[in-house]
């Protein structure tokens, strides 16, 4: 496999050009830190690697914008926002390595998703490089702006099997001015999952909120930003539900995870029931399986269990004999043709995605 | 349209569901963006998914163009009939299929009105974010369509953000189920494509938006000021304080005067009016309440007022939302613009559209989501007087043009549609225009959905791929991995 570390835009749209002429495969790097995700390419002839472009273009501050290059590290763009107390409302895993191309591709998304959104609602314009070499811009630097499709979106989450993210563009949020943690404890997940449902149904406004669970002994925590009055104000309603404690931010540590699940709020409690490993849950119904205490069958297994009521299991590194995504729905012809319009010859990341695409 | 196929239409949806004489077709030749009209061939009101999929398998077989309606309240003219095309009407498709309060969910179909969706869910405590000042008559599927935005989307997120599913009719029948009940399904992020597509991607169907809580508490600042540029620091100095409202709104003095006129707003008369709107816990409210009244005092304004009852916040409201409407009292004709700019670059449009609109002899009428800088400047014109309307047209291009220039878009919430395809080019190059087609492609490669709309002419797809064919070495793996 040949490696290429391009400085411009136009190299990289050269390079991808090149490849696709002479049918190599382009396998697009940020920080590698989730190269693993997905399966595995079925062909790999050229490593992409953004890293060496990796300057913050335009922080506009006063327009709660960013503009960056895609082998940024998100660690280095939060802390160029931090500047002027402003931050990208997400957290992914490993931010000192892992880029915003890499990041958007992937689609991670951390704790703070329950207040903020997704990178999707983060996200306001991206430039592509496709696979012809075609650059396109797309979206714009404005939080508002429905002209044209939505391509930002279309690659956020997308593998890199649409296009090269060369640049983004996000919508910022100022920093929180105070913070605090708090911790509940229960013998049980269908006790606290009772307890996560009816704090959704109340007017406090966590940033985050979670249980940590082994199946049966389970942690609720929950995050509070704001004005001093604000947050204690809260806690104590939450009071009202349930006995809380002040907890440090240690809580929000992500487990190494064997996949990201996805159910309804109201189901987590069934999904996870007799869990031969440990889980986190975020009230969103997103979560996360560890890695080292569960197996294949047990993945498997729980993924059929979460397919059946709607959900969906994504490995996080690979597994033999387990495809990462699970079962296409049927959006999978026109997600083929999407990929066929986009990358005829089939020159970014083959195979890695869902379908086979 | 021939005989046969309007009996194939007929015995598909009923008499109830066909409309074929052109004078009970007449309401559907436009919609708010009323200088267009076309008379379709035919209007068809489905009552159900199966309905809307043969409807478009005909349209796919005879290759005719459609486009999908919802209540025609659009101002960019996206549900304007194309010549020798028929109607899709979603309006008797407005059941609400499903409630769950528990997960903050619902499933609608897409001819609810948005305003019925909050009314299902008040009793319990919720509400549905996005709310466009038509919020009362215009539709769920328009809103998907248009990506709607609100005066409350500053914190709460647009149409886009409230949408987690949406079964669909692609433009050759076929029914897909894009997004789902839960988050992050896996694969291409569908109805982040499919809202705001205008129509053009294929016919929404059923939708599963998020519902959200109310807020404990709800406060409303209106502040008055000697001009916009005041008014303007001021919004610069909430952002700069690290706030996030829940909507902060502008008008100038011609919006103020029409407002009044209209619904009798009781605002004070000035140059420049802010609307600040906080909500959340109580205690965090009034801190943060008296931060943004100190930085209006700083920004001299003349007058404050917080709202002390939901009635005084209403009827603020009241005001802001009948601005639009309002304007027919202060000119026979006006055009409703829609154009963004980065917030910052405010004071500087400003006095261009203050030249603009003296230099045309003009009156221009300013209303804002300032605090994202989405501007509706309204021009006013006399249809009667010769030339003017052609003056006022160009105007309010000019005015997109500065809002281009000024790193802004064309359109914040009312879309492209049939009146600004051709300032689609002058915000993106070729390339950029060419990548979006190649999503069109993908959905509708006969060019039936909605074809002559958003893009500045009308594109071929090229040849139709066949069903994706995977690189034999993938094919290997895959075996391989199964
Ligand atoms: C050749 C090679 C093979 C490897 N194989 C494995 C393995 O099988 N298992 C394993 O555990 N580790 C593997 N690793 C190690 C892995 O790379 C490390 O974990 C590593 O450091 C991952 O980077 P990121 O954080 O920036 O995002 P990345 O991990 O770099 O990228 C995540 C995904 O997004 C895509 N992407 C990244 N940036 C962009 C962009 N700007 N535009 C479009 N798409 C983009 C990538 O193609 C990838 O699909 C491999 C490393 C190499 C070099
Ligand atoms: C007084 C006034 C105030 C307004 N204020 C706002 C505002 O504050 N914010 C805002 O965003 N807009 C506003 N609008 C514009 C308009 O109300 C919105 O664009 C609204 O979303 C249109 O909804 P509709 O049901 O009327 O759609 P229509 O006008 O019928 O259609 C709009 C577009 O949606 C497509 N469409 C409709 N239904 C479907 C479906 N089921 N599947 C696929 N495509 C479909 C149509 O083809 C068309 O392209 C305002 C309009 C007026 C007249």
């Amino acid at each position: 496999m040949r490696s290429v570390e391009p400085q411009t835009e136009s190299e990289v749209a050269e390079i991808l050009k090149r490849a696709n002429q002479e049918g190599s495969a382009v396998i697009p790097r940020g920080g590698g830190t989730k190269l693993h995700w997905g399966n595995a390419p079925a062909r790999a002839d050229v490593s992409l690697s953004l890293a060496r472009m990796n300057r913050v273009l335009e922080h506009a501050w006063a327009d709660l914008t960013v503009t960056v290059e895609a082998g940024c590290t998100m660690a280095e763009l939060q802390r160029t926002l931090a500047g002027h107390g402003q931050r990208l409302a997400v957290d992914p895993l490993w931010p000192e390595k892992a880029t915003v191309g890499g990041v958007l591709s992937t689609n991670d998304t951390g704790v703070l998703r329950y207040r903020y959104g997704g990178l999707r609602d983060l996200v306001i314009g991206a430039t592509l490089a496709l696979a012809d070499g075609t650059l396109a811009a797309s979206g714009g630097k404005v939080v508002k702006n429905v002209a044209g499709y939505d391509l930002p979106k279309l690659v956020t989450g997308a593998y890199g099997t649409l296009g090269v993210i060369t640049q983004a563009t996000f919508r910022l949020h100022p920093s929180p001015k105070k913070t605090k943690n708090v911790t509940a404890n229960f013998d049980s997940l269908a006790e606290a999952q009772r307890v996560l449902l009816r704090v959704l149904d109340t007017q406090i406004v966590p940033a985050a909120l979670q249980l940590r669970t082994n199946g049966g002994a389970t942690q609720m925590d929950a995050l509070f930003e704001g004005t001093e009055e604000g947050i204690r104000a809260q806690i104590e309603t939450l009071r009202q539900i349930v006995r809380v404690s002040e907890a440090s931010a240690d809580v929000w540590q992500r487990p190494e995870a064997g996949a990201k699940l996805s159910t309804l709020p109201s189901r987590i409690a069934e999904t996870l029931a007799g869990l031969n490993g440990t889980a986190v849950m975020q009230a969103t119904g997103l979560g996360w399986v560890s890695s080292s205490s569960v197996d294949s069958p047990n993945l498997a297994e729980l993924r059929k269990k979460v397919e059946s009521s709607g959900g969906s299991l994504v490995l996080m590194g690979r597994r033999d004999g387990l495809d990462a995504w699970g079962t296409p729905g049927d959006t999978l012809p026109l997600m083929r043709a999407i990929k066929q319009r986009f990358d005829p010859r089939g020159t970014l990341n083959p195979g890695v995605y869902l379908g086979g695409i | 349209m021939t005989a046969q196929i309007l009996s194939e239409l007929l015995a598909i949806l009923g008499p109830q569901g066909l409309i074929s004489t052109p004078d009970e077709m007449r309401t559907y030749e436009n919609d708010a963006l009323t200088n267009f009209r076309v008379m379709p061939e035919a209007v068809v009101l489905p009552t159900s998914t199966e309905q809307v999929q043969a409807v478009l398998r005909i349209c796919h077989r005879e290759r005719i163009p459609f486009v999908a309606r919802g209540s025609g309240t659009g101002l960019s003219g996206g549900a304007l009939p194309v010549t020798g095309g028929i109607v899709v009407s979603l309006a008797r498709m407005k059941r609400i299929l499903e409630v769950d309060f528990e997960n903050q969910r619902m499933v609608v179909e897409p001819g609810v009105i948005n305003l019925d969706v909050t009314a299902r869910v008040a009793s319990r405590g919720y509400f549905y974010a996005p709310d466009p000042s038509s919020q009362s008559v215009c539709s769920i599927g328009g809103n998907v369509a248009e990506n709607a935005g609100g005066a409350h989307c500053l914190k709460y997120g647009f149409t886009t953000t409230h949408v987690l599913g949406l079964e669909v009719v692609l433009a050759d029948g076929t029914l897909v189920h894009m997004g789902s009940q839960t988050l992050d399904a896996p694969g291409y992020d569908l109805p982040g494509v499919f809202v705001g597509s205008e129509g053009t991607l294929g016919v929404a169907t059923k939708v599963t938006l998020r519902i959200v809580k109310r807020p404990e508490f709800v406060q409303t600042l209106l502040a008055a000021f000697a001009s916009t540029n005041e008014a303007g620091a001021a919004v610069s100095g909430i952002i700069a304080a690290g706030m996030l409202p829940a909507a902060i709104e502008m008008m100038d003095t011609l919006a103020i005067e029409a407002a009044e006129a209209a619904v009798h707003a009781n605002y004070p008369p000035c140059g420049g009016l802010l609307l600040v709107e906080l909500d959340g816990p109580v205690a965090e409210v009034a801190t943060l309440m008296e931060e943004v009244a100190a930085i209006c005092r700083a920004n001299g304004t003349s007058e404050i007022r917080v709202s002390k009852n939901d009635e005084e916040r209403m009827l603020v409201w009241k005001g802001r939302k009948a601005a639009f409407a309002a304007m027919g009292r202060l000119s026979p004709n006006y055009i409703v613009q829609d154009g963004v700019i980065p917030r910052t670059a405010l004071p500087a449009i400003l006095s261009e559209m203050e030249q603009l609109s003296a230099a045309a002899g003009l009156r221009v009428a300013n209303v804002f989501h300032a605090g994202d800088g989405n501007l509706h400047p309204l021009v006013l014109y006399d249809r009667r007087i010769e030339g003017q309307e052609k003056a006022a047209e160009q105007l309010a291009e000019r005015i997109l043009e500065l809002c281009i220039e000024k790193g802004g878009s064309i359109t914040g919430e009312h879309g492209v549609g049939e009146e600004k395809k051709h300032m689609m080019g002058k915000m993106y190059a070729e390339p950029d225009l060419a990548t979006m087609n190649r999503l069109r492609c993908a959905f509708d490669p006969l060019s039936l959905a909605n074809p002559t709309k958003v893009f500045p002419r009308p594109r071929m797809c090229g040849e139709q791929p066949g069903e994706y064919k995977p690189h034999p070495i993938e094919i290997a793996g895959l075996a391989e991995r199964y």
